[in-house]
């Protein structure tokens, strides 16, 4: 059935919910362009057969017509949400990305994630003054300064803004400045403690 | 859910949303057609037929994709004429207006109302009272789903959304996140912050490949 490829791609990105980024399914749309490239081929062949007279093709030509819109649309739509899938992780996550979902995304991917990063920088850079507005710290309205954290798993020194280095191992407890966990606790390094 | 990912949702009435994911899977069910014409090696095609030679012919009936009905028809009617699904039919549609709330929407073809919105897209002289019947269907059936989506704190919903089409489903979602966050406000963890989502599925595989 004509379409099948490219609707499997919509299928299987549908079902990753959470906002997840499944693997880059580089052979499945490379197969789908393919299919598109088969269909168009025979178009232009029959197109100029049916100008010289064989009507009965023009049906024929419409479906396949109809197939490269739909490859078109399923492999637009792919595309586009594995982008807000990445933007999304540039605001919950961080700057950084760690390797493994580093793995689930194209060349080209990568290379949007880094462009988007820079563009985001430079925004947040003329905002506020002369230092920037840092816009992905505070997603909730902070109660305090300083906050209670545990460690979840050895993560090595950190250092803090006075100087003082500390060591994070696993289940070690700290009263640290907001600003300075935040994204530890989004990657899940840190649990944020409420007293 | 991750809190930053804004999927682009289900288009409303007669125009679908080209980028939506819900919309792409919902014009791939399946509708009942009648060939108008002779219609030379469609049936291989749609892998329907028992050769490559095989046309079918004029007023033999197929089933056929959405997105394609769509593409092939036009008010003429020279290539196909659309047929109704039986959950769309007089039939059902008495059995609807009787009371919606016991119907398995999600068995009867799991896009209902999206797709029956689509369907007014062909002529068809019962439009209206299609038109008529989703509407009246959602109406006696939100009530139940706004109900049991505010009332199911911390439980297996599985049951409230076996029967329930997708519409019905993203509503529901909508109203235990809202359930979900009020109730954490009210124990005081609004301000907790916490780890990102995404992180708690990638995040084990990868802590423990540093570990060891």
């Amino acid at each position: 059935m004509a379409g099948e490829r490219a609707v499997g791609l919509v299928r299987e990105l549908h079902r990753a919910t959470g906002g997840n980024l499944p693997p880059f399914r580089t052979e499945e749309l490379r197969q789908a362009l393919e299919e598109m490239r088969a269909l168009y081929e025979q178009n232009q062949a029959d197109v100029s057969e049916a100008k010289s007279g064989r009507t009965d093709l023009i049906f024929l030509i419409r479906f396949r017509h109809c197939c490269l819109l739909r490859n078109q649309r399923c492999i637009l739509a792919y595309l586009y949400d594995r982008l807000l899938r990445i933007r999304a992780l540039r605001w919950e996550y961080g700057s950084v990305l760690p390797n493994a979902i580093q793995f689930h995304m194209s060349a080209e991917e990568v290379e949007w994630f880094n462009r988007y990063k820079k563009s985001l920088a430079t925004y947040m850079k003329s905002v506020g003054g002369e230092e920037g507005l840092d816009l992905t710290q505070d997603i909730k309205p902070p109660k305090s300064l300083y906050i209670e954290v545990r460690c979840l798993r050895d993560y090595g020194e950190f250092e803090i803004d006075d100087g003082t280095t500390i060591l994070l191992k696993k289940n070690s407890q700290h009263f640290l400045p907001r600003w300075k966990c935040e994204q530890l606790i989004r990657q899940g390094v840190l649990e944020h403690i409420l007293s | 859910m991750s809190e930053a990912y804004f999927p682009v949702g289900p288009g409303l009435g007669l125009e679908e949303s080209f980028l939506s994911l819900d919309d792409i899977l919902m014009s791939q069910e399946k509708l009942p057609v009648r060939a108008e014409t002779s219609l030379p090696r469609l049936g291989f095609v749609l892998g329907q037929g028992t050769g490559t030679g095989d046309a079918m012919t004029e007023g033999s009936k197929l089933e056929i994709p959405l997105w394609l009905a769509k593409g092939l028809h036009d008010s003429k009617r020279r290539i196909i004429s659309v047929e109704l699904p039986k959950i769309y039919k007089g039939a059902w549609r008495t059995v609807l207006s009787a009371d919606a709330n016991v119907v398995d929407l999600h068995k009867m073809g799991p896009y209902y109302y999206g797709f029956g919105s689509q369907l007014l897209n062909f002529d068809n002289p019962e439009n209206p009272e299609i038109a008529q019947t989703i509407l009246q269907t959602f109406i006696s059936r939100f009530r139940h789903v706004m109900d049991s989506s505010q009332n199911a704190y911390n439980e297996d919903t599985s049951a409230l959304v076996a029967r329930l089409d997708e519409l019905e489903r993203a509503l529901f979602q909508a109203g235990q996140k809202g359930l979900n966050d009020f109730q954490s406000w009210e124990k005081g963890q609004a301000s907790q912050i916490t780890a990102s989502s995404l992180v708690q599925n990638y995040g084990k595989r990868k802590f423990t490949e540093v570990d060891g």
